[in-house]
């Protein structure tokens, strides 16, 4: 590919990872900036814990939502499901923690039998994952509010130390978090099921004529999401220290983690993408939301900026045209060509 | 043998061929035809729900009972038909709730006690509405930023502006006189007794909607749900087409907040879930998500059903907090069936159906052209 | 030609009787074949003669309503293309089934990813494919390269070793050279003598003569779905072979211009046109001309069209319409300078196919000036009447009606618009002859009454018997402008680049 410009070509070298990752360098420098102006240290003991803190419950969502797009599907039952996991595990711990097991594994077994649910309209039924999961948040939020009126379940000692227990400046939560976004790396690089999932999401066709039992991939996918959103209930219920039927839909996690996964680089048609972006696309949130909180912004105020930060990110995501034939006679300006060529 | 065409055999003359009928069968059999397809069917569902209400509450039965219950039934009925645009053009409407909200807001902080502020709060809050429409088309459109992130995040943002600028709730509900709009009626009518105004609205806003999917930017906004490409070839803006859609739908929310207004008040959930319900409703109308196929009538009707079923399920003694898992059930299930079900009866096209954000379709009978597995 | 291979080499495939019809319409009648070991088949014919529908029989694509094919004797039948894969036989299609994100080890091994204790083996992958393309005699891929990056002759070489990579005893191959620049033609070929060499029997579908005799051993010819002829390659020559694929009398079949037709004023002017994928188009259309558009595929024909029509606009250069200089940069602003365009594909492009065809055909009016609608509803029906559109009645959903229908429902929708100058792409694709027959003396009422026509298409014989004149592109340029009536080879002649005729550069 010759006749590039300079930056255009040093651009073009840089993966969409890669730009993410810039993005996120971009976003601490300015995290810096604006902190100092109020007199505090962005990174400082307290500060830094706070943000992995925040990004922890996000991530878990997150991973689980990249595995789902890059199957071509989707997942928005994820808010109630976490909501779901911690009043179940809450409720079977009770406070007690000889229940911690049970629990635990009461509120895994239903985010997985969710996800199973989820991946098999989406691949039996023919349904989109949009939709097919719209509808079972629906059907969960009326079960959640038909049977939980308020907080209910209580996490004990020993499990709510998951929530607040800190190796230096590292939460507990956060180690979790990146094994099992180890796990996920692995599990899309080098098993079967990995690559069979990126195909599907690229093209069913293409798999399909390959012999790939395109409903496997995509089944696996819905159940690993809704399983790691369980996980995300499961940290919030040791926060929380009960279960809060609704912490699922306050934090917008569908929203969010839909957007941390494009911001990361993946492409939500599928086919596309990685955990490290992702993951990247988490820390930029957590990022923006933890200089909001230290120039105290208004709560409020805050929705306002995700809102319009998240419509910004894929917007700019967006332009990448794929498959564009390449042009004989002229070349894309520098920013469209770095998109488009971005790995 | 040479053929040659003679200048009289003009494109226009009618002279060679047939004409072809204008349809394929008449009055009786259109009617017979349309029940077979779901949004025709939806209204034998509103008669079959109808009856089994009654049945299980023989009071339901009363006509004024029943007028009452078509009143309060019109903003989710005049939401849906706002849904109906958006999603026949091939999009979604997620930030209904916020709008309602927001309008809510206005009504009870900007006008509030002041009957004066009666007129121009309507016009604000229709301008606002106009607003949000058009910003959640523009996005859509030009910044290609799928609808339903799009109005995700407005609602995101919308909740939070409305909640800053209010300090979290509106302060208290608008004068009485504006709230005529939603609680008022027709008194003294024969057999009914009443005709509450939300129903009146709901009807000219339903003769308006009928019009204008009869009007080019109807049809032209079916034409874009169906191929957005093939409309974009023909001419048409289809970044217009779209966003007006939205406005409808921002607008059709707005309306549904006056009216809630009316005889809800100001509650902070006041509309909440709006969007679900106007989904479930035109889904099970059965206007096909992803575009092209869809009446708007059968979208109204589809309110009325739910809100049937959830009458008769509240009968039945089912707690209302249900309601969002029935909405669930029945959109997987619509979506999961009309799509198929518009071609039960007819033998399957075999054409290739190009991947929308929903496509419940089964794959093709045989790889056509362009696909994978080669070209003519 | 190659050297004559032994006529006994043994016989890997056996096709007998093969019959398909697809919705009523007869594609292949009675066709048989016999693929040898080590040597190379030609399938010969023009656009809908039925190659591909019989490669795609072959490969398990779809299965055929009669007939018989054997594989070493043994009676075969497939139902998927992975068993016509595993069975030996693989093909590359003109389309590929690649997937662009991936890397080329991951597509060739996609479905059959090597294993090491549970987790794929990715350096094997790697190596495996590495040495596939060794084999091959390929340099300079490297097997973790995406698929994306790749050029197309490097995407095709990749589809190949995935072929041989099922260890195929047969390769079918779809025009395989219809996107490759000369070195890499080349390159192909070296690729094609190593199989043939290695004693894989290779079926080779292509529209370009000269590569049908540099490569195969036999040809057959088909023609409207039957089997013409299945000669030796050394007993036929060009001219016999394009006798026997066209074997008719071209001025038979095509109209003649309506007696009085004659150029009007200038229509359509470009100057020095160009964007990202033309360049320096020069063109004058006049009123009553229908100018057909020659070249090779990939050669920016269509690219032409959709300039003009401002699907991709023009960047550089000038357009007149009807004298007046305009900048067209949407659909909209060409349909509403008097434009009109019939893409390529009718069902991706042309036609909102659950709508029905009153809907259609008044799409265009409707989105570009819909105060005429009322005027054109009343138009409509006597314009499909008049097309012949055979149909039970104007509700009925286009997605119904056969391609020759569903093109006069496209025709129809512009015709509503009247428009001054018609662009068409491939206006007789995938259409019955009646059909076809039909267009063509539309066409030609249409140049009676002033109207510019600007016709793509890949069919020479229609793009010679229509053309009052014939611009030729090649690689993005107008090469070479034929007048009326020209040989095919002619025109052939000017799009590959083999010599320079008429006013071009």
């Amino acid at each position: 590919m010759s006749g590039r410009g300079a930056l255009a070509g040093r651009l073009g070298t840089l993966t969409s990872t890669g730009i993410v990752l810039a993005v996120l360098a971009g976003a601490v420098v300015l995290g810096t900036v604006l902190t100092a102006v109020e007199g505090r240290n962005f990174f400082s003991t307290g500060n830094l814990r706070d943000i992995l803190t925040a990004t922890s419950v996000l991530g878990f969502i997150a991973i689980g939502q990249t595995l789902v797009i890059l199957g071509g599907s989707l997942d928005l039952s994820v808010p109630f499901v976490a909501s779901l996991t911690g009043v179940v595990a809450g409720g079977v711990m009770a406070g007690e923690t000889g229940r911690v097991v049970p629990g635990v594994l009461a509120g895994i077994a239903l985010a997985a039998a969710i996800g199973l649910v989820n991946g098999l309209v989406v691949s039996l039924l023919r349904v989109h994952g949009f939709i097919a999961t719209l509808g079972m948040g629906l059907v969960i939020s009326g079960y959640i509010a038909s049977n939980y009126q308020g907080n209910h379940g209580s996490a004990p000692r020993s499990f709510r130390m998951i929530g607040i227990s800190f190796i230096g400046p590292v939460p507990v939560s956060t180690l979790l978090l990146l094994g099992c976004a180890v796990l996920a790396i692995v599990l899309l690089r080098r098993t079967r099921l990995g690559h069979h999932l990126y195909a599907v999401g690229g093209n069913p066709e293409v798999a399909r004529l390959s012999g790939v039992r395109t409903a496997v991939p995509i089944v696996a996918a819905h159940v690993l999401c809704s399983v790691l959103a369980g996980m995300a209930g499961l940290l919030l219920l040791a926060r929380l220290s009960v279960g809060n039927p609704t912490i699922g839909s306050q934090g917008q996690y569908d929203l969010m983690s839909i957007a941390a996964v494009v911001l990361g680089g993946t492409v939500l048609a599928g086919g596309k993408g990685n955990i490290t972006g992702t993951l990247a696309g988490v820390a930029i949130f957590a990022v923006m939301d933890n200089v909001m909180a230290v120039m105290e912004t208004d709560p409020f105020l805050r929705n306002v900026v995700r809102g319009v930060v998240i419509v910004a990110a894929v917007a700019v995501y967006s332009r990448r045209s794929i498959g564009r034939r390449p042009a004989r006679f002229e070349r894309p300006g520098v920013l469209d060509s770095a998109l488009q060529e971005a790995k | 043998m040479s053929t040659s065409a003679t200048a009289r055999d003009t494109t226009r003359d009618t002279a060679r061929g047939t004409a072809l009928p204008r349809h394929t069968h008449g009055v009786a059999g259109r009617m017979a035809a349309s029940v077979s397809t779901p949004g025709g069917a939806v209204f034998v569902l509103v008669l079959a729900l109808l009856v089994a209400t009654i049945v299980a509450n023989p009071t339901f039965g009363d006509p004024g009972v029943l007028i009452r219950f078509l009143g309060r039934t019109a903003p989710i009925a005049i939401a849906a038909i706002g849904q109906y645009y958006v999603i026949v053009s091939g999009e979604f409407d997620l930030s209904m709730a916020a709008v309602i909200a927001a309008q809510v807001v206005v009504a009870g902080n900007y006008i509030g006690d002041d009957t004066g502020r009666n007129v121009v709060g309507l016009v604000l809050m229709l301008g606002l509405g106009a607003l949000v429409g058009l910003l959640n088309g523009l996005a859509t459109t030009l910044l290609q930023v799928p609808s339903f992130i799009v109005t995700l995040a407005m609602m995101l943002a919308l909740t939070g502006l409305v909640r800053y600028l209010s300090g979290g709730a509106a302060d208290a509900p608008p004068n009485d006189a504006f709230r005529e709009i939603g609680r008022g009626a027709i008194e003294g009518v024969p057999v009914v007794d009443v005709i509450p105004y939300p129903l009146l609205i709901l009807a000219a806003l339903s003769a308006l909607a009928v019009w204008l999917m009869r009007r080019p930017f109807g049809r032209t906004l079916l034409a874009v749900g169906d191929n957005p490409a093939a409309a974009h070839l023909s001419g048409a803006r289809v970044w217009w087409v779209k966003t007006r859609a939205f406005v409808l739908s921002s607008l059709a929310a707005t309306v549904a907040g006056i009216l809630l207004v009316g005889y809800a008040g100001v509650h902070p959930t006041v509309g909440q879930g709006y969007e679900f319900s106007a989904i479930t409703a035109v889904v099970l109308g059965g206007v096909v998500l992803g575009g092209g196929r869809g009446w708007v009538l059968s979208a109204v009707a589809g309110a009325f059903a739910i809100e049937l079923l959830f009458t008769l399920l509240t009968v039945l003694d089912v707690d209302a907090t249900w309601r969002d898992t029935v909405r669930g059930l029945i959109i997987i299930a619509a979506v999961a069936f009309a799509a198929r079900a518009w071609t039960v009866g007819r033998r399957t096209s075999g054409r290739a159906r190009r991947t929308t954000l929903s496509d419940p379709s089964a794959p093709p009978t045989e790889p056509t052209s362009g696909t994978n597995t080669g070209g003519n | 030609m190659p050297p004559a291979a032994p006529a006994d080499a043994p016989v890997l495939l056996r096709a007998r009787g093969v019959t398909k019809s697809f919705v009523g319409h007869t594609v292949l009648a009675d066709v048989d074949l016999d693929l040898r070991a080590g040597q190379v088949h030609g399938l010969v014919g023009e656009n809908g003669a039925g190659k591909s529908t019989l490669m795609k029989v072959l490969a398990g694509v779809h299965a055929a309503d009669a007939g018989t094919v054997e594989l070493d004797g043994r009676p075969v039948s497939f139902h998927h293309p992975l068993q016509a894969q595993q069975a030996g036989i693989s093909t590359v299609f003109q389309e590929f089934n690649l997937l662009p994100e991936r890397t080329v080890a991951e597509n060739v091994w996609l479905g059959r990813e090597p294993r090491r204790r549970g987790l794929v083996d990715v350096d094997r992958m790697n190596r495996d494919t590495a040495a596939l393309l060794e084999d091959l005699g390929v340099t300079g891929l490297r097997p973790q390269q995406r698929v994306r990056s790749l050029s197309v002759a490097e995407q095709q070489i990749v589809e190949i070793a995935k072929a041989v990579s099922f260890d195929a005893r047969i390769i079918s191959m779809d025009e395989p050279t219809a996107a490759l620049a000369d070195h890499e033609v080349s390159l192909l070929y070296a690729i094609i003598r190593g199989l043939t060499a290695r004693g894989v029997a290779i079926l080779y579908v292509s529209h370009r003569l000269k590569e049908i005799f540099d490569l195969c051993d036999t040809i057959t010819v088909l023609k409207d779905g039957r089997q013409v002829a299945t000669r030796a390659a050394r007993e036929l020559d060009d001219a016999e072979l394009v006798r026997l694929m066209v074997g008719r009398e071209m001025s038979a079949f095509f109209p003649d211009p309506v007696p009085g037709t004659a150029p009007g004023e200038v229509l359509l002017e470009l100057r020095g046109a160009g964007n990202g994928y033309v360049d320096g188009v020069d063109l004058a259309l006049r009123a009553g001309e229908i100018v057909g558009i020659g070249g090779l595929q990939g050669s920016g024909r269509t690219e032409l069209l959709e300039a003009v029509f401002g699907v991709e606009p023009f960047t550089r250069g000038e357009m007149r319409v009807a004298g007046r200089a305009v900048r067209v940069r949407s659909p909209r602003a060409a349909v509403r300078a008097g434009l009109a365009m019939v893409t390529e594909d009718r069902k991706a492009t042309g036609l909102a196919l659950d709508l029905s065809i009153l809907d259609n055909a008044l799409g265009a009016v409707r989105a570009a000036f819909p105060g005429r609608t009322r005027a054109a509803r009343r138009e409509v029906p006597g314009l499909l009447s008049n097309l012949e559109v055979a149909a039970r009645a104007l509700d009925q959903e286009v997605q119904f009606l056969s391609g020759g229908n569903q093109q006069k429902v496209v025709l129809a929708r512009w015709l509503a618009t009247r428009p001054r100058i018609v662009l068409m792409d491939e206006p007789t694709r995938g259409i019955d002859v009646g059909a076809k027959h039909a267009i063509y003396e539309l066409m030609r009422v249409l140049a009676a009454e002033g109207v510019a026509v600007l016709m793509v298409s890949s069919e020479l014989p229609e793009v010679i018997g229509m053309s009052d004149r014939i611009l030729v592109m090649r690689d993005g340029v107008v090469a070479g402008e034929l007048p009326a009536g020209p040989s095919e080879e002619e025109v052939l002649a000017v799009a590959t680049g083999a010599s320079r005729a008429g006013a071009g550069r």
